[in-house]
């Protein structure tokens, strides 16, 4: 034994003593996790939340998050002698007077857009795949919860430097406040303390955006991760794999190696987009003043959808008793993404009631086995996509010689119309899919290599598909409808018999698939060839 | 012959491949030799940040091709940075898949489920401790307690209700009142109506007398929009036309959907334009909505002018400015 | 030999004397025809006048009217100003190429003398505004970049953007953007209103008012990026879309990088 291990000997043995972490350590850093890429990409999330601790944490030594009113008197020319809240002015130090702070703002930025774009790619990875069903119903739930929260987290956050086009969002936010029913002007003065804008929001949100959320996502983000580690995170189908076994590298060293590694190599593309490209120039939108407002103002991508919405409303009051019912802001601010956001965080218990499939799975789907989900999966996401589109819409206008009327009309048309046909598009490409995995099962894979045959005919060489290959493409299971009974025995109808029509329906049109190919079939065919 | 379908089989795990770093050598030593020079970019990286920190000054520029004049300054400690990083995670990375042991481990899943002994143990103990807790015996303990727990969570919602004045009818007033002059907005200049011509716009807000301070608060209601067309251009009722001045109407410059400032006024179709959400108002028909969401016309103040001939308010708005909100019209 | 029969055997007396001409007659260039600009300029004006006019039946009576009355497809331009076709011609954006929606800012047709000719012409037909002289648009002097920021984001942004770079407005009009044109132009459309846009009268932003926005215009244009590539300096669309191609590819390729077996 050297030296060098003698001491690491006593140092765990020291702590072994104090906390018995020698028993759990030993199995943990033995842990298997299967390698695929789109198993990184809640790691990009997780990252980058480190990524906007740090950097944010840096931000708040020079922050002052005071609406008080002060001339600037910094280096930034075009705004000398300009009065502003501290808090903008404190931006504007930041970015001018502190060295690194403006690439530190710039990472902070990046990093929390970057964190709303992991989320959403991971939640559609994990979507896709199946991997919310149980029982990981839990960690879905947790992760729509962080998707939400991280919405807002960034809104409030972007809004800190009380600049032209973020006061502009706050404006809106407030108007969405104020609509609500009975208490919305109660609700809207005691967040702003006052009349809009007050004196008082920013150092609020600021409580809200450096305490009170990244609180709840350190507690959500550690169980999201508690859970993932130990159900075990889910694996592709393939050979080898089964729904009892994981196979993939241990954490020590190789996932450790791996998973650290990435942080890094996030963090440095993060550092990398906060160097070459310029976000949120504060200095040239100017501060908020409620008489001003910039053509083009939108909010950051992760809220473009909940503008779209807004500004395709139809312009719906309805005056009951002489009290005023905004629809026009109710229906797309707070309705729609309700919606929305309920029926996400619902859906692993609306499948597994639809399929009747109530058993754990560790095996993940290959999204064109399961034609319904990745149907409604891309339904949903051609939903959000035109509603982002038309929170874009005057830019797109003035770039693509278009109209901002065309825009409009094409979006209130489109979000209705085009999510059906989304569906039915996805599924008979699923449908395909699993027809074309059937035929390479069974006649193999077409090597574009002709033949002419002694009798004349020309034929084309198809080689056989591997084992494994094989394997892959046939280990799925093909779910057989339900079929609820909706008579009990003497044919009387059952109390409960038009739910449970409705979910032999469903069931039935989530059941829709190209049977795969079997051995059976297989050796039938060897017989031809 | 059987009937029964044969699927096909799961060949286990295919052989494992062996990479060239496994069995070469000079390949491992290359592999190692990358990593190495890998972290040597991330230290270069790092003395880039460094020597651009304390020594680039950050008004300098240089070019660079599809970015144009660029600050070197944060360039560097940028650059520097980012590369720092990524280079640190790439070396990582790339030993991880050369060098270390790549062979695929298996492990077995195990059923979550507690058995059913534990279950029911877990069942036992919680009706004992429950049972000895004597709750259902002892209901004044549980109501009392109910009560106790109850009223206290009403104590937070207390506490917070000096987090802000209630609206009262705020919300329905401003500081226009009859007989307030508009005044150019910024500058604080009266205007008369021989400064509009046709077709020009002015920003005002209403004149505060010496020594009030002007809050934002206030501009969030005051902003008030002048344009001049045509009187002949005007398609009003008897009332709202005696509302205008010589061919010039005032407008809320806030808009009456979620509140953005409305200033966009094309001259030629005589329309406003809302940038946020492109709500779009006809000022020859008193800001009549005609595309968008917005759901009510922009307030009209009522102006006319002075003994001195300026331009002043005859009458408060007759609505509440802004937003709509539950209370709006009682 | 005489002295000044010496010097004009002198080497250096031919270079001297070339030097001196040159000098003299410059100067005496500048003078003259600094002089000649007052009574050129009145004496032009009535010859501009003319030539303006034919201009004008040649390539804008078609639509503008033989007498510049207006007609279904263009309006009057009785009483717009010289201002008026100094910007509209002068920014290329008349004669309008094709009946669109609004006249695009494109290469000039006339030359300089042309585009003053016809400003001549129209400012003939009644009383409008003026061409801004040099004197009255030196910015530098007299205008306060703070200043023209506020009057800027106050009267203009919301049209034009808060860096200028232009808005849609309602059936395909578009503010354009303000960068890259010429201080004079900028006053011109302030104190004209063209097209959609509306007018800005000299009371209610005084000159030195719109010569500090001129300065403001003029020094966003100038500003360097400074915290890297401005992405159009339109705001969080370009972020968005930089973040969903470059960001997020960058970071998937690392990815699959990292998933994929060493050979």
């Amino acid at each position: 034994m050297t030296a060098r291990e003698r001491i690491a000997g006593n140092v765990a043995g020291y702590v072994d003593d104090r906390t018995g972490a020698a028993k759990w350590m030993k199995k943990n850093l033995t842990k298997v996790f299967p390698d695929h890429w789109s198993f990184l990409l809640g790691e990009i999330a997780l990252y980058s939340f480190v990524i906007l601790l740090l950097s944010g944490t840096f931000l708040t030594f020079w922050f002052d998050p005071s609406m008080k009113e002060v001339v600037y008197n910094g280096s930034y020319e075009p705004l000398q002698g300009i009065k502003m809240s501290a808090a903008y002015a404190s931006t504007l130090d930041i970015s001018f007077e502190v060295r690194g702070g403006l690439l530190m703002r710039q990472i902070h930025h990046w990093a929390a857009l970057i964190f709303m774009v992991g989320i959403v790619v991971h939640l559609m990875r994990v979507f896709f795949t199946g991997a919310f069903r149980k029982p990981r119903e839990f960690n879905w739930i947790i992760g729509v919860g962080l998707l939400t929260l991280g919405i807002v987290e960034g809104f409030l956050g972007y809004s800190l430097p009380d600049d032209l086009l973020s006061g502009t969002g706050i404006r809106i936010a407030e108007a969405i406040i104020q609509a609500l029913p009975i208490v919305g002007s109660y609700l809207s003065y005691f967040a702003f303390g006052g009349a809009f804008p007050g004196e008082l929001f920013i150092s609020r949100i600021y409580t809200v955006h450096i305490l009170l959320l990244p609180g709840i996502f350190l507690a959500l983000i550690t169980v999201h991760l508690m859970l993932v580690w130990y159900q075990k995170h889910t694996q592709f189908p393939g050979p080898g794999r089964t729904e009892n076994n994981v196979v993939g590298y241990p954490l020590m060293p190789v996932y450790m190696a791996k998973a650290g590694g990435f942080f890094f190599i996030v963090f440095g593309v993060t550092a990398f987009l906060g160097a070459v490209a310029s976000i949120n120039p504060v200095w040239l939108y100017g501060p908020y003043t409620p008489g001003q407002v910039s053509a083009g103002s939108q909010p950051d991508w992760y809220m473009g959808w909940l503008d779209g919405l807004v500004r395709m409303a139809p312009p719906l009051e309805t005056y009951l008793f002489g009290y005023t019912v905004s629809w026009n802001i109710l229906i797309p601010g707070l309705i729609l993404p309700g919606i929305m956001f309920t029926g996400l965080a619902l859906y692993p218990f609306i499948e597994s009631w639809a399929t009747g499939d109530k058993r754990e799975h560790h095996l993940l789907d290959r999204p064109r086995n399961a034609p319904n989900r990745t149907a409604i999966g891309a339904m949903a996401l051609t939903f959000t996509l035109v509603a982002l589109i038309n929170g874009g819409n005057d830019l797109i206008a003035t770039t693509f010689d278009l109209t901002i009327n065309q825009m409009m009309w094409f979006s209130r048309i489109a979000i209705i119309v085009l999510p059906p046909i989304a569906f039915v598009v996805t599924k008979r490409l699923c449908l395909s899919l699993q027809r074309a995995d059937r035929d390479l099962v069974l006649h193999g894979r077409e090597t574009g290599r002709l033949v002419r045959m002694p009798n004349g005919e020309f034929i084309e060489v198809h080689e056989p598909i591997s084992a494994e290959k094989a394997w892959l493409l046939t280990s799925h299971e093909q779910l057989a409808p339900l079929e609820l009974p909706e008579h009990d025995g003497a044919g009387v109808r059952r109390p409960g018999a038009l739910k449970n029509k409705l979910r032999n329906r469903i069931s039935r049109a989530t059941a829709v698939a190209v049977p795969k190919a079997t051995e059976t079939e297989r050796r039938e065919l060897e017989g031809h060839h | 012959m059987s009937n029964e379908i044969e699927l096909i089989k799961d060949p286990g795990l295919p052989a494992h491949v062996h990479r060239r770093a496994d069995t070469d050598p000079k390949a491992a030593l290359r592999a190692e030799r990358q990593v190495a020079i890998l972290f040597g970019l991330s230290a270069l990286g790092t003395l880039i940040l460094i020597t651009s920190y304390i020594f680039i000054k950050d008004d300098v520029f240089i070019f660079i091709p599809i970015m144009g004049d660029t600050n070197l300054h944060q360039l560097g400690i940028g650059m520097g940075m980012a590369i720092a990083l990524f280079c640190i995670g790439a070396g990582l990375i790339h030993w991880a898949k050369t060098l270390m042991p790549d062979e695929e481990v298996i492990a077995q899943r195990h059923e979550f489920r507690s058995d059913d002994e534990d279950r029911e143990e877990f069942v036992k103990t919680v009706k004992a401790g429950a049972s000895v807790a004597g709750l259902g015996r002892r209901p004044l303990i549980k109501r009392t307690l109910g009560a106790a727990l109850g009223l206290s969570a009403l104590t937070p919602v207390l506490l917070l209700r000096d987090l802000g004045p209630l609206p009262g009818d705020d919300l329905k007033k401003t500081n226009w009142k009859k007989g307030t002059r508009l005044v150019t907005d910024p500058g604080d200049r009266p205007i008369r109506p021989e400064d509009l011509e046709v077709g020009a716009v002015a920003q005002t807000l209403p004149e505060f007398p010496a020594g009030k301070v002007r809050h934002l608060d206030d501009v969030a209601k005051d902003a008030v929009l002048l344009i001049r067309l045509r009187p002949e251009e005007f398609n009003l009722d008897a009332e709202r036309l005696s509302w205008t001045h010589e061919g010039i109407i005032a407008f809320s410059k806030i808009c009456s959907h979620m509140g953005c400032a409305v200033a966009l006024y094309e001259q030629q179709t005589k329309h406003l334009l809302c940038p946020c959400h492109q709500s779009t108002f006809d000022v020859t028909r008193a800001a009549k909505v005609i595309f968008g969401p917005a759901a009510r016309p922009l307030p009209q103040l009522n102006i006319t002018v002075d003994e001195e001939g300026y331009l002043v308010a005859a009458a408060p708005f007759n609505e509440a400015v802004g937003p709509s909100f539950w209370g709006r019209l009682t | 030999m005489k002295r000044l029969s010496r010097l004009r055997r002198h080497r250096a007396a031919g270079p001297v004397l070339l030097i001196f001409a040159l000098f003299t007659i410059g100067t005496t260039f500048q003078v003259a025809s600094a002089v000649n600009a007052e009574t050129t300029l009145v004496a032009d004006r009535s010859a501009a006048i003319e030539e303006g006019k034919q201009l004008f039946l040649k390539g804008c009576s078609s639509c503008h009217g033989l007498n510049a009355e207006g007609a279904e497809i263009a309006p009057s331009l009785i009483g717009v100003g010289a201002a008026s076709v100094d910007f509209q011609v002068g920014t290329g954006r008349m004669p309008m190429a094709d009946m669109s929606q609004q006249a695009m800012r494109k290469e000039p047709v006339y030359t300089p003398e042309q585009v003053y000719a016809l400003a001549m012409y129209v400012a003939s037909l009644a009383p409008g505004p003026e061409i801004p002289t040099d004197e009255k648009l030196n910015y530098e002097r007299d205008g306060s970049v703070a200043e023209g920021g506020e009057l800027f984001r106050t009267n203009c942004a919301m049209c034009h953007n808060f860096a200028g770079q232009g808005g849609a407005l309602t059936k395909g009009k578009y503010a354009p953007t303000v960068m890259g044109v010429e201080p004079k132009h900028i006053y011109e459309a302030m104190i004209t209103g063209p097209q959609s846009m509306p007018v800005f009268s000299d009371k209610t932003i005084t000159p030195e008012e719109k010569l500090s926005m001129i300065k403001w215009i003029k020094s966003v244009e100038a500003e360097p990026q400074l915290g890297g590539a401005a992405l159009g300096r339109v705001g969080p669309v370009t972020e968005g879309l930089l973040v969903w191609t470059l960001g997020i590819g960058l970071l998937i390729g690392c990815a699959v990088w990292l998933a994929t077996k060493a050979r």
